[in-house]
């Protein structure tokens, strides 16, 4: 019998904890890694905040040392694509030329950020996804007087946060009610907005962005309601896009990402982790793909586990579910923004009083009885108390009978 | 077995507390990662390696 090989497309922390995983479990066969970035994995959420800040160096980031990489055993191909998949010959084709044949393939190559007509091509204007593209953000920071953020998703908070951090003029921009508003209600995204205007951002909410003017450089943002904002320094934070282009025709179902089962498995020995999976999550009773650094991280876990399963039983082979409560955290200027569960338009929202001393906030989502998400602002040990809850089906009654009962 | 825990790394997502509650805590002050025991049982040692899994930072390790 020919050798074993896995093979593992995307090299961000997703690719990096199931080859870590697959060898813990005990796999000893051939592993290869295919990475389209240059860098080694890294730590993704720092480049939003540490990096932009200069408290970390781009090359500090590294989630593993040169030795701990070597120590797995496996075949890093960094700065190769893989650009096709056929997966009845279980066979991926890289952009050298190179084919690789596989037993089982795990796919990893999380999100790439929108990218929008409006401002192409115009020095000044940035998105923020990779190492690269934080690099240049930096650089175009030090020399800015203001900033223009459009989206106030976490990365335009974060980057609003940090370029107010470090001195400039900021404006954010956001097409909803509030930032942050679509994912945590309207209520939350008060609490956010005041938090970004003590600070001294203008926040503009309600209002989308109409152009993006300059001649070589930007000059300056046009919103839809007709107001100009001047700016040296544009950051577009308006969403993300699974990385699966290069998947079209593979014969996987791709709907805003790779369409999974509950097992995380996309189709016969193919497997899907990170941003890049969306899955049937049983906790939820709803396919879901969820863009956070633990869930690439405990989705690992798992894949890695029916990955060694499937190698061992086939097919038919039992495979695990994976039932999370999602979870994800936001640092902006000294808040830390924690959200477990699930949350979308329609929940019931409850806003519990300050504590603390007025810094600490949590709000709680219900839905059809059910606890199902929990917010905290400077309150982690309330979120693990709440993520607990959410893991073992609270019903929102009790959960608020219980906070009636503590006088809140 | 000993268990360390990084401060410098941990940033107290409290993925270890819900992995081993018998074993880690979040701190009352700096709501970073305390150990409750500093020598624990070889019993929790599945529940220490869940934690040591489920932590995103890579914050624990453990001495033989
Ligand atoms: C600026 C920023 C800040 C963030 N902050 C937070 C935070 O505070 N908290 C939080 O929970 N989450 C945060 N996130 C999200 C978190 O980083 C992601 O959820 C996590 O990186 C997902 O890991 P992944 O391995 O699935 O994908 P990625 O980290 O995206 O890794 C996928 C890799 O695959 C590569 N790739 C893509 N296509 C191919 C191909 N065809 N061939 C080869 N390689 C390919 C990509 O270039 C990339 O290197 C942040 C993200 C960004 C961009
Ligand atoms: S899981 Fe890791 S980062 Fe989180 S609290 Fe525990 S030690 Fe700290």
């Amino acid at each position: 019998m020919a050798p074993r090989q896995v093979v593992v497309v995307g090299a961000g922390p997703g690719g990096l904890r199931t080859v870590e995983q697959l060898r813990k479990k005990g796999y000893d066969g051939a592993l290869t890694v295919v990475g389209d970035e240059p860098h080694a994995p890294y730590d993704r959420p720092a480049l939003s905040k540490q990096v932009l800040l200069g408290k970390a160096e781009p090359t500090a980031l590294a989630l593993r040392g040169a030795e701990q990489l070597a120590a797995l055993g496996a075949d890093f191909r960094l700065g190769r694509r893989a650009v096709s998949l056929d997966v009845p010959e279980a066979r991926l084709e890289l952009d050298d030329g190179d084919t690789l044949r596989f037993d089982a393939l795990v796919l990893a190559t999380g999100c790439g950020a929108r990218r929008l007509q409006i401002g192409a091509g115009l020095a000044g204007v940035h998105y923020l996804r990779s190492l690269d593209d934080a690099v240049a953000v930096r650089a175009a920071l030090a020399t800015a007087r203001r900033i223009v953020v459009v989206g106030g998703g976490f990365i335009g908070c974060e980057v609003a946060a940090a370029a107010r951090a470090l001195g400039l003029e900021v404006t954010l921009v956001e097409a909803a009610a509030a930032p942050l508003a679509p994912i945590l209600g309207g209520r939350v995204g008060e609490l956010v907005t005041q938090l970004h205007v003590e600070r001294g951002v203008t926040v503009r909410s309600g209002t989308g962005v109409a152009g993006i003017d300059g001649g070589t450089r930007v000059e300056s943002v046009r919103l839809s309601d007709g107001s100009e904002v001047a700016a040296d320094v544009v950051v577009l934070g308006v969403g993300t896009q699974p990385s699966t282009d290069w998947l079209a025709g593979s014969g996987l179902t791709l709907d805003n990402g790779v369409l999974c089962d509950r097992h995380c498995s996309a189709g016969t020995g193919v497997f899907a982790v990170g941003d890049v999976a969306r899955w049937y999550n049983p906790l939820f009773d709803e396919v879901m793909r969820i863009e956070h650094w633990t869930n690439a991280a405990e989705q690992a876990a798992v894949v890695a586990a029916n990955v060694q399963a499937y190698l061992a039983g086939g097919a038919g082979a039992p495979l695990a579910d994976y039932a999370p409560v999602p979870y994800f955290w936001s640092d902006q200027y000294d808040t830390r923004i924690q959200f477990a569960g699930r949350t979308r338009a329609g929940d019931d929202v409850h806003l519990l009083p300050p504590a603390g001393d007025g810094r600490e906030r949590v709000a709680l989502y219900g839905r059809e009885e059910r606890l199902v998400g929990a917010l905290a602002m400077n309150s982690p040990r309330s979120l693990l108390r709440y993520r607990q809850a959410i893991g073992a089906r609270a019903s929102w009654d009790s959960t608020l009978d219980e906070l009636a009962g503590v006088g809140a | 077995m000993q268990i360390h825990i990084d401060l410098g790394k941990c940033c107290g997502y409290g993925n270890c507390v819900l992995a081993a509650p018998d074993v880690f805590a979040l701190d009352d002050v700096s709501n970073l990662a305390v150990a409750l025991v500093t020598e624990p049982d070889e019993a929790l040692r599945p529940a220490i390696d869940r934690a040591i899994d489920e932590c995103p930072t890579e914050a624990i390790t453990t001495v033989a």
